[in-house]
């Protein structure tokens, strides 16, 4: 009797903690890291098994010394992470978010260049600013998917073009801005630059500040909210959305605005950070390259599982071991090496899904078959069991007919 | 020696899935030139065995036997090679081919390389004969109708010299003439010496061509009987295990005002050029049950989301208590009071990654009740949804918060039934609301479609089951190919005359009445 008791409540603890979905998808994302670690560590003994210890070592413990600026490069790609995650939420794959970057910087930038505010609401308005140029980059695809049910991947692969180079092109002929020997933007007044947070050797502002902020209001507006509601059932399931009467066409739109709006806000915290020498700030370089920064919020959010909390520190893991990578360069490594282990980490972190998930299903179906001895009722399983067998005869025939 | 007689023995077969024993030793042997029928309900194991002997599940236990010899089946095309055959529930045919291109698919006969079409045609031809499959090989298949659709997946059958024929419920897409048409075949068949395997759930079927039976429930054998030496009500206990009532329950209904009054709908077609619904009119009063039946895709589907916003119409009028709603947004039509089981549970009427108390506030989260300023009130919502999980009676593992995709296919259906039954509604709209689940559930909706009518409410139900159609319903409509060809009453119909409807054989000009009036 007694040890019936205890492997009851023993099951009961494991359901804890192998139900709850964001220690799956942490583990998960751990697995993915480790491996991804591995694996960067053989290609640098592969590379040059002399330096490799040391390598790693930088590469693991490197963004220690480095902490502001680990938050400093965290800010923009938590924001394009957070961008791409919230539209994945309802099922959209963000892949513009380069582009809305882009956009919100070059508003974030005119403002700062040709508005003339007062100092206390410059840099502020410079921020609107940015966001507006990443919503008005949003809208594009968002209008096009919703409307004409043009897939958001092909057009806001576009957008990311035509934003990069109408940028480009509006910087370079305007010479308010623009320094055309340097290729690059003037400084921007110190007025308009976000306040440092004053750690030293480093240029961290309020923007990472900011960008936590932002996490956590989605993660508020995504749990707790209708709109969050919406947004989830219509990415989990449209056709029951649809059956709902929830407006999709509209709701599509207003995801993709606020994905734009994310990326733009990230755009605008990463050119309005201060720099620590006085009197220079960041410029922007025209040079007809895609912002990275985008596409590394790809990164993050696939890492963070696409929660907004998951996504702050995936941000933060991926922007501390950027900084150990360009460490590595210490001891002869090129800082490529590192964008290689984040690639591999990507790479694991879907199959470490799929692996936990597996984990799981064996979790919970030692905790069924246990159920099942004490009270036998097989109805409900066995149902599935006959119409998965169902499944499999029809892929199975539909292979011979191919 | 006995063994000598069974063409195929699946001795002692144990297959077992994480967590569940699918097939628990399960002996079933199959006499060479019999119909031997395999009954269950849904999740018995019928198509679990079924796949064993097709090769797609390899089991734990147990052996099967060819004429007394062991074989291992590992996949289909060694199911093919011993001479076993399967016509699918859902037919495997392409659809832009002809009837001899499909049927000669996979095994085509060639002469230096070249297809030799004379030589499948005059096979085909004498099979057809041979057998009174009557096919025209040169139809294309999505020209055809079902009935001549399934002789083709026959002849595909004979054509590779298949000497063991699976029926997976092979009645299920058919009008009782055609179901009549398809036993004959099949009892000629097994006088010709072929070995047919029946799965069913329908007693009638297997009480009138088979000549044994074997009854599984829950995964376990429940025995092998002589047909001859049985009755339905016999089976029908093997299979459930308990005493069922087969007929529905009710009073007489009490016709009100009218609720819906649908005028002149004509509905495009997403997969054909035509129309799917064509001019169609009739009347729902409260307080009774108007049944739309009708042999799938004959415009049922499309008539109901046009009916309920998912669709829109191409012309014609929907009224819902007084109140033009013909242009009104999904949304509009759900508070205007129209409460509507899909046909799809999983692909329309559930979130399946969503809690079950998520799922039951999927018409109403934005109600006042569940949410302030655009805050869903979590607190309303789990009272809510523990005051449904306990007036309809939803089984789950965790309550409010178990993810419905892990809920059995009758308790997702209960979910809805309860979400729809418990929102303010005029009408109910009911499609299918017992595809794919067991007696005992099927029982329940019955009984609350009638509830609902005795409650005042009207409403609609679209099946496919004439069983259903005839029991359930106060009225019948039946619609072939878009229109409406037949309204019935279900005391003075049989199945004879519904399967005339239904097929087309027989019409009446039922517009008249709606148009004049």
């Amino acid at each position: 009797m007694q040890d019936k008791n205890g492997m009851n409540s023993k099951t009961k603890e494991k359901k804890k903690i192998s139900d709850i979905k964001g220690f799956s998808s942490f583990t998960s994302a751990l697995m993915a890291i480790v491996v991804g670690l591995l694996f960067g560590f053989i290609v640098m003994l592969l590379a040059n098994p002399n330096n490799a210890v040391a390598g790693f070592r930088y590469v693991l413990l490197g963004g220690l010394g480095r902490f502001g600026d680990v938050l400093y490069f965290a800010t923009p790609i938590l924001m394009t992470g957070l961008s791409v995650a919230f539209a994945f939420k309802m099922g959209l794959f963000n892949i513009g978010a380069s582009g809305q970057y882009t956009m919100g910087m070059f508003f974030t930038l005119y403002v700062a260049f040709m508005f003339n505010l007062p100092p206390s609401i410059h840099w502020i308005v410079a921020i609107l600013a940015g966001m507006i140029g990443g919503m008005l980059w949003g809208f594009i695809p968002g209008i096009f998917k919703s409307l004409l049910n043009v897939n958001e991947v092909i057009t806001s692969i576009m957008t990311n073009y035509i934003g990069m180079y109408l940028v480009d092109m509006l910087i370079r002929s305007n010479e308010a801005m623009y320094i055309p020997s340097m290729t690059r933007t003037k400084y921007i007044p110190q007025q308009v630059q976000i306040r440092s947070l004053g750690i030293a050797g480093s240029n961290v502002n309020f923007g990472v500040i900011f960008a936590i902020l932002i996490a956590i209001l989605l993660y508020v507006v995504l749990q707790k909210t209708t709109f969050g509601y919406e947004l989830k059932a219509t990415g989990y399931n449209k056709h029951a959305a649809e059956y709902a009467g929830m407006n999709g066409k509209r709701n599509i739109i207003l995801t993709m605005v606020i994905a734009g709006a994310l990326s733009g806000l990230g755009g605008a915290f990463a050119i309005l950070a201060p720099s620590e020498i006085i009197g220079s700030s960041m410029t922007y370089e025209p040079i007809n390259v895609i912002a990275a920064n985008g596409f590394n919020g790809i990164a993050v959010a696939l890492l963070g599982n696409s929660h907004p909390i998951g996504t702050i520190f995936s941000a933060l893991f991926i922007s501390y071991i950027q900084r150990g990578g360009t460490l590595a360069s210490l001891v002869g490594y090129k800082p490529e090496i590192i964008d290689l282990v984040i690639a591999v980490i990507i790479y694991f972190s879907a199959f470490a899904a799929i692996m936990s998930s597996g984990i799981r299903r064996i979790f919970s179906n030692r905790r069924e078959k246990e159920s099942l001895i004490t009270e036998p009722q097989i109805g409900e399983s066995s149902e599935n069991v006959d119409s998965g067998g169902n499944d499999e005869i029809e892929k199975n025939t539909n292979k011979e007919a191919e | 020696m006995e063994n000598e007689n069974y063409i195929i023995e699946m001795l002692n077969i144990t297959k077992e899935f994480p967590g569940i024993v699918a097939n628990d030793n399960i002996t079933l042997r199959l006499k060479k030139g019999e119909i031997h029928a395999l009954l269950g309900e849904n999740g018995a194991g019928k198509s679990t065995l079924m796949s064993v002997l097709f090769g797609l599940y390899q089991p734990e236990k147990g052996e099967i036997r060819k004429n007394g010899e062991v074989v291992k089946i590992n996949n289909p095309n060694d199911a093919n090679d011993l001479g076993i055959g399967m016509v699918h529930q859902h037919f495997r045919l392409v659809e832009v081919f002809t009837v001899l291109e499909n049927i000669i698919l996979g095994v085509e006969p060639t002469k230096n390389g070249f297809l030799d079409m004379d030589q499948a045609r005059e096979k085909v031809v004498d099979l057809s004969q041979r057998y009174g499959l009557k096919v025209d090989p040169d139809a294309v298949i999505e020209d055809i109708s079902v009935g001549m659709q399934q002789r083709v997946e026959i002849l595909k059958m004979l054509y590779r010299d298949n000497e063991i024929l699976i029926f997976d419920e092979p009645t299920a897409v058919l009008t009782p003439q055609e179901i009549a048409e398809l036993l004959q075949i099949m009892k000629d068949l097994a006088n010709e010496g072929k070995s047919i395997l029946f799965i069913s759930h329908k007693l009638n079927e297997i009480m009138a061509v088979a000549d044994r039976c074997t009854v599984l429930r829950k995964g376990k054998c429940m025995g092998t009987v002589e047909i001859k030496d049985t009755t339905k009500e016999e089976l029908s206990r093997m299979m459930v295990g308990r005493e069922v009532s087969l007929k529905v329950d009710k009073k007489e209904s009490q016709p009100g005002e009218v609720v819906l009054s649908i005028r002149n709908m004509t509905v495009p077609s997403k997969i054909h050029k035509n129309n799917a619904v064509r001019d169609v009119s009739f009347d729902v009063r409260r307080g009774e049950i108007v049944c739309i039946a009708g042999i799938d895709g004959n415009g049922q589907t499309e008539l109901v989301q046009a009916l309920t916003g998912l669709e829109k119409m191409l012309t014609g009028s929907i009224n819902l208590c007084g109140k033009d709603i013909s242009k009104a947004s999904i949304r509009e039509r759900s508070v205007a009071g129209i409460s509507h089981i899909p046909e799809d549970r999983q692909k329309y009427g559930l979130v399946l990654d969503y809690t079950l108390e998520e799922n039951l506030v999927l018409q109403r989260y934005w109600q006042p009740q569940f949410q302030n300023k655009g805050f869903i009130k979590f607190d309303e919502v789990r009272k809510y949804a523990l005051r449904l999980i306990e007036k309809f009676d939803i089984r789950s593992g965790q309550g409010p918060i178990t993810i419905v995709r892990s809920m059995s296919g009758g308790n997702q259906q209960k979910a809805i039934i309860a979400r729809e039954m418990d929102k303010d509604h005029e009408l109910l709209v009911a499609v299918q609301p017992t595809r794919g689940l067991d007696v005992g559930a099927i029982e329940y909706i019955h009984k609350m479609l009638v509830e609902g009518r005795d409650n005042g409410k009207a409403v609609l139900l679209v099946s496919l089951e004439l069983d259903e159609v005839l029991n359930v319903s106060d009225r019948i409509l039946v619609m072939y190919e878009g229109e409406i060809v037949g309204e019935l009453d279900p005391k003075e119909t049989t199945d004879e005359e519904l399967g005339l409807y239904m097929s087309g054989a027989k019409r009446d000009n039922v517009k008249e009445i709606y148009n004049a009036g």
